[in-house]
């Protein structure tokens, strides 16, 4: 009877793995580092950089898969980081910014000088929008599927290579 | 009329041979616990005509790709009217849904195989193991046609044009990687068939395993060699030569690979000496076990991995109920049914019986240890744990050590003898050996690197402990016997322990003496990487069939010499996907390979270029052919032929 209950031993320890793998087809192993992934874009309210006039809200990432990038005349990576983001807008992939605690002046300026991949940009002086967004610091980049749910955050610079291995697969992946 | 009908026959074709499987699985079974020869006799018939209903599927699939049809989902998400054709047809298997078809479609093969080829099998065993694997069959049918359809239409939308395969999946290594791979997999449950069919038919006794052997082998031979080319194709295709990640989907396949080791040493164990019957029959159900758990693992997307394939929970879901009805029901047959005595066969601590038992646990222990590693971090997970990677320096620091122990005992079997030898001869069959081993591997880092180095010593030790003793006896067996006397099954040994020593040496070399540079280069510049120069000498746009491309010409010369050589890497844009590739300039060698990689574009003309030095990278894939076709080689030994040809089935069994 006890080898009987030796020979029950593959078994159960099979059970047991199963329980887990089980458990883990519920669990998103990329739900690394943002608590905002799967989540609603956070809804706002403010104006344009481009227009004082204009006022956009969460609508505005609606429809489409969108890549809304933290940036900030003050931060020095930022400029580094505008060529990947020309690269991606030629690609036709589309490009909302958040001009994150700084002047209107100096945000204009900033693309006048390396460009402009954003077909809007959110001007955000106050930083609110960052807070919402639990933004470290600039640069940091959200993907938004058409629905407006954050599918993807990059924290800091986005690198040439990033662009090729990380953020076209995660666009295409959502498109 | 008919050529617009293709996805429906194929579809059709499908649910033809699920329903085939079904007899295929339950009369035999009924037949044999009843003993009636006509329900038996249904095995075979219904095993050749599930298999020809699913190749006609698998070809009418292989048709819409080839015809364009991109009104068949699979076909506009994956295929693109500018690719060319072959890889049309291996874009087949490059998806979930295809890849699932060319799974059941090899499964139906090797079923169709076994019928084939066992005519000497007892009536009632035969009808068991096709039996069993009608069974599998049924579950990987239902799951095909419930939640991944191959042939579903995308009506009355029809896409203009494809989404093109991933251009990571244009490639050679992946027209034949995943089908030879799919090959190993599938073909353990050959060997599984035969053990539950052992075990239900209640004679445990060692002729089931010299049936299985052969089926064995090859399955090991086939997994042997698609491990390998999957370790070659992560090597020249992903651009950064690294050739093994311990990524969840290697070691998916590394699993299944390692427990096969130590089955198709324990089988020779059953069969020759009759003993670790009832381990025998657990490593058969395990190893069979875990290629479906790596067909988990990789399908439900439940771990993070470079293989980015589709997930879906339902998907997800049914895998894990095929994965637990077939594992927890064989190991519920396994605990009921295993033999309650083990028939007591005595041996030495000093014999290959000894010495196969500790090759076994050894063996095991890997398996168990990648397996943590593999599936630690969902354990963490679903214990509310956090969230963690484990990481390559987890496997290396345990695996490393482990196959250096391996070895050791490794090299001391082929000289053994079977169930005691003296300690006087072995010692006399190994010191010179040995020695020797030892000397050449601590000198030979010195004289090549002008520096001692550890693991290098290490490696090239173990490697040559495998190596000498073998020819040692090979050896002193020419003087005594000559040669050719020797089976193929001998062969067989001594080629696969070769296999392993010439991709020890290849890893313990190329993971020490590589040289990597990262350089900026324009046309006209050059740099000196590890006694070669690496010239630019032109860079140019082209156009690909479907990719544009911008071409660095290298001119290379080794140090001294006058001859040189042109290396030409790429970067290309693939137009469906937009998406940037690195191709990989490659010039190998038995000794070293050049490897030239194109980073980025700098904008001033120039280019971020990376240039490898890869020593004995080649041995890695060598040593996993001479693996191979060791297996091979066992199996054509004249044992299982003059079997077939003269001895009757009956007697066999009681032989």
């Amino acid at each position: 009877m006890k080898r009987r209950l030796i020979l029950l031993v593959p078994l159960l320890g099979f059970l047991v793995l199963s329980i887990f793998l089980y458990r883990g087809l519920s669990l998103d192993p990329a739900q690394r580092d943002s608590a905002l992934l799967a989540r609603d874009f956070p809804a706002f309210e403010a104006s344009t950089l481009e227009d004082p006039e204009r006022r956009v809200d969460r609508s505005l990432l609606e429809g489409q898969v969108t890549l809304v990038n933290v940036w900030g005349e003050w931060c020095p990576t930022c400029k580094q980081e505008m060529p990947q983001l020309l690269d991606l807008a030629e690609r036709g992939i589309r490009l909302v910014g958040i001009d994150y605690k700084d002047t209107r002046e100096q945000g204009l300026e900033f693309l006048e000088e390396f460009g402009n991949p954003f077909e809007v940009n959110i001007f955000d002086p106050e930083g609110e929008l960052g807070f919402e967004l639990g933004v470290y610091g600039a640069p940091e980049t959200f993907l938004v599927d058409r629905d407006g749910i954050i599918r993807y955050h990059h924290t800091g610079y986005i690198t040439p290579q990033d662009v090729r291995e990380v953020i076209l697969p995660e666009v295409q992946k959502w498109q | 009329m008919l050529i617009q009908m293709i996805p429906e026959i194929g579809h059709f074709a499908l649910i033809l041979a699920l329903l085939m499987a079904l007899v295929q699985a339950l009369m035999p079974l009924a037949g044999a616990a009843t003993r009636r020869p006509l329900w038996m006799a249904y095995a075979r018939p219904m095993a050749a005509g599930q298999f020809g209903f699913v190749l006609l599927a698998f070809l009418c699939l292989s048709a819409s790709y080839l015809l364009d049809d991109f009104s068949v989902a699979n076909v506009a998400n994956n295929s693109n009217s500018l690719l060319p054709w072959y890889y049309k047809v291996s874009a087949v298997w490059g998806n979930h849904e295809g890849s699932m078809l060319l799974w059941i479609l090899m499964l139906a093969g090797w079923s169709f195989a076994v019928a084939c080829f066992s005519r000497d099998l007892p009536e009632a065993m035969l009808a068991r193991v096709l039996g069993i694997m009608g069974l599998i069959s049924i579950g990987f049918l239902a799951f095909i046609l419930i939640t991944s359809n191959p042939f579903e239409r995308l009506l009355p939308n029809v896409p203009g044009d494809g989404a093109d395969l991933n251009p990571l999946l244009q490639d050679f290594g992946l027209i034949i990687h995943p089908p030879t791979l799919y090959m190993g997999y599938v073909g353990f449950s050959v060997v599984f068939a035969f053990a539950i069919a052992a075990l239900l038919g209640g004679r445990l006794d060692a002729a089931w395993t010299r049936w299985a052997r052969p089926w064995t082998n090859i399955a090991w031979a086939f997994l042997t060699v698609g491990i390998a080319l999957g370790s070659w194709w992560a090597y020249y295709e992903l651009g950064w030569g690294g050739w093994w990640f311990w990524d969840p989907v290697e070691n998916a396949s590394l699993l299944p690979w390692l427990a096969g080791t130590a089955l198709i040493h324990s089988l020779a164990v059953t069969e020759k000496r009759g003993a670790f019957k009832s381990w025998t029959v657990l490593l058969a159900i395990s190893t069979f076990s875990l290629s479906l758990l790596g067909t988990f693992l990789v399908r439900s997307g439940v771990l993070t991995s470079v293989h980015a394939f589709a997930n879906d929970p339902s998907r997800g879901f049914f895998i894990l109920m095929l994965l637990g009805v077939t594992v927890g029901l064989s190991l519920l047959v396994f605990a009921l049914r295993a033999p309650r005595v083990s028939h007591a066969v005595g041996f030495n601590w000093l014999s290959r019986d000894a010495l196969l038992l500790i090759n076994n646990i050894l063996l095991i222990i890997m398996t168990v240890t990648v397996l943590l590693g593999t599936v630690y971090p969902l354990l963490l997970d679903a214990l509310g744990m956090g969230k963690i990677s484990v990481g390559p320096p987890y496997f290396n620091a345990l695996f490393v050590p482990l196959t250096v122990v391996l070895c050791l005992f490794m090299g001391l079997g082929p000289v053994s003898r079977w169930k005691r030898m003296a300690t006087g001869e072995l010692w006399r069959r190994l010191a010179l050996a040995g020695l020797a081993a030892l000397v050449i591997g601590i000198l030979a880092p010195l004289l090549y690197g002008g520096e001692w180095n550890l693991w290098v010593s290490l490696g090239l030790v173990s490697a040559l402990w495998l190596v000498l003793p073998i020819l040692r006896d090979l050896y002193d067996k020419s003087r005594k016997t000559g040669l050719r006397r020797l089976s193929l099954a001998y062969w067989g040994m001594v080629l696969g322990h070769l296999g392993v020593a010439v991709t020890i040496v290849g890893v313990a070399v190329v993971s020490n003496y590589s040289v990597e540079r990262n350089v900026r280069l324009a046309p006209g510049d050059s740099v000196q990487v590890a006694g070669y120069e690496f010239a630019m000498t032109d860079l140019q746009a082209r156009r690909g069939p479907n990719f544009l491309a911008d071409t660095a010409t290298f001119e290379v010369r080794r140090e001294g010499a006058t001859r040189s050589f042109t290396m030409a890497p790429e970067k290309r844009l693939y137009l469906a996907r937009g998406m940037p590739m690195t191709q990989v300039a490659l010039r190998p060698g038995l000794f070293r390979d050049l490897y030239v990689a194109m980073g980025e574009d700098l904008e001033d003309g120039s280019w971020a270029i990376r240039i490898q030095y890869k020593p004995f990278v080649r041995w890695l894939w060598l040593g996993g052919l001479l693996m191979a076709a060791g297996g091979v080689l066992a199996v054509a030994d004249r044992r299982y032929r003059r079997r077939r040809a003269t001895a009757p089935a009956g007697k066999e069994a009681l032989a």
